[in-house]
């Protein structure tokens, strides 16, 4: 059984009197894809949020590759490998599509305190960029800016950039929301070669993705998990279908 | 749509010949007039460092605009009349020395701008503005109340300080000191734009989430812009205090904060050229029209308005189009 790269232990979170996770433990391992569903308000962000820093646990812990990294900044752990994908794209719109991943090979090397060489005639940068670029195959469009690109180049976008970091797990956030269907099936085929690069942590909406591509399935219900397994055994779970899936499976 | 370079280019041209074509005909006052737009420029060049790539919306500018003024109106105050600064610990004695002034009013801006910039970036949007517009009312409060220099009536310095091998007096060769400055100042910021801070800066500015997320500390990034661009702005009021021979609390009013904020907007917000193209067309509707009309600032806000409404990227950006990517 290999070691899992991220694990949490126990999160607990309230906001108020409304818990948003309760007593979360789950495991990602390496090569996997461990999807989060639920319905919404569940507690799905607020989770992937306590994972990457940007909101603080109540209790329980965080671990990547064993470390404990709890108390550690987002800026921290996305140089310790943690990639994160947002729900509504997080890119310099502005830039161009190398410009965005320039800047992920700029952190990964943590230098940004030059202020008189060219940054875009940097070699070592542009080639880290170019080649994250070519793995999530937007070569063809690195000139354009960010905001020319459509939804789905913009998640792609965004793993490039996470690419440069030399991640050791991705957190997905509804990678497949505003694709359409052709979009969602070109992506399922993208996320299905990415894990071989680093683990994914997939919270997403898209039952036929889920499906395809999940190894395991958590199920979250008012901030707790209600059950966890493979595709088969979630689908036939009874309380899954009561609180979730409904007539879907 | 005129190519950017074109357009700076002329710019440039005008600089320089303007102050040749007031030298032939014996005008003076048209190479002070153009001085004081070569130095509003400088001052502008300043402030697009922050809001243009930090996009941060400072109204506090007139801060450092007015302690460079006062760095030099100070040391050349205490220069005139021969009395020292201070004589414990260590005795300070003022100077009429250009270069060291300059070097006061950068330190004391980078230190100024630091700490504003340290308080004021824990905010953001309207706030950030509040607070900037509430430390320049600060220093404007402070420089009324101290009678030592002249309070309200400010400091007058009967004899422009000097710099070696020019005779500072002589206005062509003042304005070709400014000019120089100015240049400086534009390579300087063409260079930063390109820069990888340069990147992390206007990706900060965009979507902070994205800095952070590449593991870089945007607060910090946007902080150090935000005292790059008070310190440039500094030496601007340290160069137009020499250019009245005067310096007085007006410097540090919100008028004036507002007045560098405009030439930057007229120009185009983060266009390099965008605000010595606003310091001029103020200067010059300052001139003409100020001469027909006493309200000739109402004439200025049409015009601001105009140009705001036909689009975001002040005049260069209506005339060059938008701004081409630097690949």
């Amino acid at each position: 059984m290999p070691e899992a790269v991220l694990s949490t232990r126990g999160l607990t979170k309230y906001f108020g009197a409304v818990v948003a996770s309760e007593n979360i433990s789950l495991e990602l391992k390496l090569g996997e894809i461990h999807a989060i569903i639920g319905p919404n308000g569940a507690g799905k962000s607020t989770l992937i949020s306590q994972i990457c820093g940007n909101i603080r646990p109540d209790l329980g812990s965080v671990f990547l590759k064993g470390a404990d990294i709890t108390k550690t900044s987002v800026r921290f752990r996305s140089r310790a490998g943690l990639a994160r994908s947002f729900q509504i794209s997080a890119l310099a719109m502005e830039d161009t599509v190398l410009q965005n991943v320039v800047l992920g090979a700029l952190g990964a090397s943590g230098q940004p305190w030059r202020f008189f060489n060219s940054v875009m005639s940097d070699a070592h940068l542009k080639g880290t960029a170019l080649s994250a670029l070519e793995s999530v195959g937007l070569t063809s469009v690195a000139h354009k800016r960010a905001f020319e690109l459509s939804h789905g180049q913009r998640r792609q976008l965004e793993i490039a950039i996470a690419l440069t970091l030399k991640p050791k797990a991705f957190m997905m956030d509804e990678p497949m929301a505003g694709l359409g269907a052709e979009g969602s099936s070109r992506m399922t085929r993208f996320l299905n070669g990415l894990r071989e690069k680093a683990p994914i942590l997939l919270v997403e909406h898209d039952m036929d993705a889920v499906f395809a591509l999940a190894d395991r399935i958590s199920v979250l219900v008012y901030g707790k998990i209600i059950a966890s397994g493979s595709v088969s055994e979630i689908r036939k779970d009874q309380r899954v279908r009561e609180a979730y899936l409904g007539d879907y499976c | 749509m005129i190519n950017e370079k074109y357009f700076n280019s002329v710019i440039v041209l005008l600089l320089l010949l303007v102050p040749a074509w007031a030298t032939a005909s014996d005008e003076p006052f048209t190479i002070t007039l153009i001085t004081r737009a070569v130095v509003f420029s400088l001052a502008a060049v300043g402030l697009n460092i922050a809001l243009g790539l930090g996009g941060l919306v400072s109204l506090g500018h007139a801060v450092f605009f007015g302690l460079g003024g006062y760095a030099m109106g100070i040391l050349a105050f205490h220069a005139q009349t021969y009395s020292a600064l201070f004589e414990w610990p260590f005795l300070i004695e003022g100077t009429k020395s250009m270069p060291l002034i300059w070097l006061v009013a950068l330190i004391f801006c980078s230190i100024a701008a630091s700490l504003i910039g340290f308080l004021s970036l824990r905010t953001s949007g309207v706030y950030f503005i509040m607070i900037t517009l509430a430390f320049g009312q600060m220093f404007y409060f402070f420089s009324i109340s101290w009678p030592k220099y002249g309070g309200e009536d400010g400091l007058s310095i009967y004899v422009r300080n000097g710099f070696p091998g020019l005779n500072t007096l002589i206005p062509l060769h003042y304005y070709g000191l400014c000019l120089v400055m100015l240049f400086l100042a534009l390579w300087f910021s063409a260079r930063l734009k390109k820069s990888p801070f340069g990147l992390a800066l206007n990706a900060a500015r965009q979507s902070p989430e994205r800095v952070e997320t590449v593991g870089l500390n945007g607060k910090r990034l946007k902080l150090i812009a935000f005292v790059i661009s008070g310190a440039i702005t500094g030496l601007a009021g340290a160069l137009f205090a020499d250019l009245n021979r005067f310096v007085s609390p007006t410097m540090f009013s919100w008028q004036t904060s507002g007045e560098i904020m405009i030439f930057v907007i007229i120009g185009g917000v983060g266009r390099l050229f965008g605000p010595v193209t606003g310091a001029l067309v103020f200067v010059s509707l300052e001139h003409f029209l100020g001469g027909i009309n006493d309200y000739w600032h109402v004439y200025l806000g049409l015009f601001l308005l105009g140009i705001v409404l036909l689009g975001k990227g002040g005049l260069v950006g209506i005339l060059c189009g938008k701004e081409k990517i630097n690949a």
